[in-house]
């Protein structure tokens, strides 16, 4: 009896020391998570608070005169006039109009800087839909340089830089913003156009639609190829020494540095297969080849997943191995499969290193339509655009980011809810 | 520990000993009109040997219980006649097998005649994720049994009938079979195994997961269905032995110890260590 007491005594004693312990952990855990949120937050903040300002941009408002003479051109329908006309003459007249006190070559050529060296043939195709206007005078806001649209952001925000600017020219942007002639409007152009030297006429829509290209590739290689592999290995290879080195070197596979897949694509593409530099093929070639690991060894898993009493069950029907496979398996870990591949292909969209051995970094302006045109992917882009010297590149490469984040976060989302969809209880 | 305890235990490991030594099976090992004909029965998993020298006739539309303490290759045994063990690695099987007088481990045997021809239940419920009838037209299905939409439909109707689960489920038959409780699922996967008209049913401890009501519909489900399959049923209970089974058979560390119609077995056992399991001594 007193021993009892005793034992109740002692069990009393370390259930406090217990419950301390057990608190501790909690704490420790939950310190994890908030260090881990904490960075995500400090990652987001500082990405959206430099690039939200890349969703807006800068135009200034001017009369547009669609002067026959100043132009040099009588027809709209001779392309041999159309590239010979003098575009650039329509916003230099209308910024003549509003500053016509501006005299000298100096002063002029500052007044011309304030808008983007493009303005021009914004303007072209702006009056070629719309060719009534020809002989007509419009108000129309046209989009300004990105010295002065960088200046302007800034000067909004109480901060200004002006250090690539005259005094003449900040002067003038007073001027416009008292008569209200300058405004932040919505930036198409990040979102339609492609690349540029010209930070306020860059977009992204080449690297979006050669990072689709490429991930589409990607996918159509990688998922069949990696799902076809890991069937064979889970379920009808035998299991001996060569299938353990096999499983040995596709782990090996998923840990190798991606920048060798570059390498090795530009060694056996390119110069052995000639595969034509800068295409989303090859780039889709090197990254199935970087995904193929992940989607195997998440495919095995998904395969693994399956219970045995299913396919027992299968079997003891009287279904072969093939349709036990088909039937039974590859249904039951389609939804693991899809997520590994997911998982794999938001990997690959955030590749850059292979991509850079095998010509995708270069400057490419026009919108690639096929799988054969150059083209330059997301990340890609958004290192080129980091190692710009231009100011206003800076906000372009966090907004990129921020269009980069967004599909990853989709990808990742889907795959979350694909699991959760699919996903069966036993 | 008691002296008579003690005394007990050094006998049985005595009779082990004997076992060792001694092949032959006590009892009635043959029938006249065997369905499945077992001679000189060996299984090896890797080096282990499970299955020692087992020769054992079932005959046609009787139900065979295999009894025995647990690792005694009751359930290897059982897996051996429809070749499940193929997918086991490193397991391999000596000695004939014979289905109406056809190897069943002859090359030219498909395993997937055989295991059409001879249909198993499995332990622990395992229906397929799919519908009801899903889960019952599969076999038919893989093995072309029914021609027409009609024809699927009557075998569907008519396994779950014979399973005594139709009025159960007739409403919903278009539900997940894994939605039912344990004992339908256990009799949805004996509707299914008989859906493709199996000449034996092999059982793997079909009740060791119900409670005992689901496991009393089950012993009236085999003892119906013995009129038409021959049936051979592994079990850890002996009680379910003596009620559903003709015949038993006991096995004891890999070797067949002792077959004999089952009153007799249980009634009066030839062989010690038979005595020994059925009084309770071991187990």
């Amino acid at each position: 009896m007193n021993n009892s007491m005793d034992n109740i005594q002692k069990v009393k004693q370390s259930l406090k020391r217990r419950s301390r312990s057990e608190t501790r952990f909690r704490w420790y855990g939950r310190a994890a998570i908030m260090l881990g949120l904490a960075a995500v937050v400090l990652l987001f903040t500082d990405i959206v608070s430099k690039g939200h300002g890349a969703f807006k941009a800068t135009y200034i408002q001017l009369e547009i005169d669609y002067n026959i003479d100043a132009l040099g051109i009588n027809s709209l329908s001779d392309k041999n006039q159309l590239m010979q006309a003098n575009w650039d003459a329509l916003p230099k007249i209308g910024l003549r109009k509003v500053f016509s006190e501006v005299s000298g070559r100096r002063d002029k050529r500052q007044l011309y800087n304030l808008v983007s060296n493009g303005a021009g043939f914004d303007l072209k195709d702006h009056l070629l839909e719309n060719p009534l206007l020809l002989g007509q005078t419009e108000t129309r806001w046209v989009l300004a340089d990105d010295d002065i649209d960088t200046y302007y952001k800034s000067w909004l925000d109480g901060e200004p830089y002006a250090a690539r600017l005259s005094k003449k020219q900040v002067q003038w942007i007073g001027q416009l913003h008292q008569q209200a002639q300058i405004r932040l409007q919505l930036n198409t152009n990040l979102l339609t156009r492609g690349d540029s030297r010209e930070p306020e006429q860059a977009g992204i829509r080449g690297a979006v639609v050669g990072s689709l290209l490429t991930l589409l590739l990607t996918l159509m290689l990688s998922f069949p190829i990696g799902v076809a592999a890991a069937i064979y290995l889970e379920e009808f290879a035998a299991k001996n020494r060569f299938t353990d080195f096999i499983e040995v070197n596709i782990n090996n596979l998923a840990a190798v540095p991606s920048i060798i897949f570059g390498l090795l694509g530009l060694a056996v593409f390119i110069n052995f297969f000639h595969v034509p530099r800068s295409v989303p093929i090859v780039g889709g070639l090197v990254l199935t080849l970087m995904t193929l690991p992940t989607v195997i060894i998440t495919s095995r898993a998904a395969i693994k997943s399956v219970p045995p009493s299913i396919r027992e069950a299968a079997l003891g029907m009287g279904a072969s191995r093939y349709q036990v496979v088909l039937h039974h398996v590859l249904p039951l870990a389609l939804p693991g499969m899809l997520t590994g591949a997911i998982i794999g292909m938001a990997q690959a969209l955030g590749e850059t290193a292979p991509l850079l051995m095998i010509g995708m970094v270069a400057f490419i302006v026009d919108i690639p339509q096929a799988f054969n045109d150059p083209a330059t992917v997301l990340p890609v882009q958004i290192f080129l655009w980091a190692d710009s010297p231009e100011r206003a590149f800076i906000e372009k490469t966090s907004a990129a980011i921020m269009v980069l984040l967004s599909f990853l976060l989709i990808m990742n989302v889907s795959a979350v809810w694909l699991r959760k969809r699919l996903e069966r209880r036993w | 520990m008691s002296e008579a305890k003690v005394a007990d235990k050094k006998a049985i490991s005595k009779q082990n000993l004997e076992v060792d030594q001694q092949q032959e099976t006590v009892g009635d090992r043959f029938c006249k009109n065997p369905k499945m004909t077992m001679r000189n029965v060996n299984v090896f998993y890797g080096e282990k040997q499970a299955i020692h020298d087992v020769s054992i006739d079932i005959a046609k539309n009787e139900v065979i219980a295999m009894i025995g303490p647990s690792g005694c290759g009751k359930s290897t045994f059982l897996r051996a006649i429809n070749r499940m063990n193929d997918t086991v690695e490193g397991c391999r099987v000596e000695g004939d097998i014979k289905l109406d007088g056809d190897n069943v481990y002859q090359k030219n045997l498909d395993v997937v005649e055989l295991r059409a021809r001879v249909g198993m239940v499995f332990q622990k419920p395992n229906p397929f994720p799919k519908s009801i009838f899903e889960n019952i037209a599969y076999g038919p299905k893989i093995h072309g049994l029914a021609d027409t939409r009609v024809d699927l439909d009557e075998i569907v109707e008519g396994s779950l009938r014979k399973a005594g689960l139709w009025e159960e489920v007739k409403e919903r038959l278009h539900q997940p079979g894994t939605g039912l409780s344990g004992g339908q699922q256990q009799r949805l996967c004996i509707a299914r195994a008989i859906a493709v008209s199996p000449e034996v049913i092999l059982m793997d401890e079909p009740c060791s997961a119900l409670d005992p009501i689901a496991t009393a519909r089950i012993e009236e489900l085999i003892e119906e269905l013995s009129q038409n399959f021959t049936i051979a049923i592994v079990t850890h209970s002996m009680q379910q032995a003596a009620r559903v089974s003709n015949r038993t058979a006991y096995f004891h560390l890999g070797k067949l110890i002792e077959v004999n119609p089952t009153e007799q077995v249980f009634t009066m056992p030839k062989h010690k260590l038979t005595e020994a399991y059925i009084t309770g001594r071991f187990g």
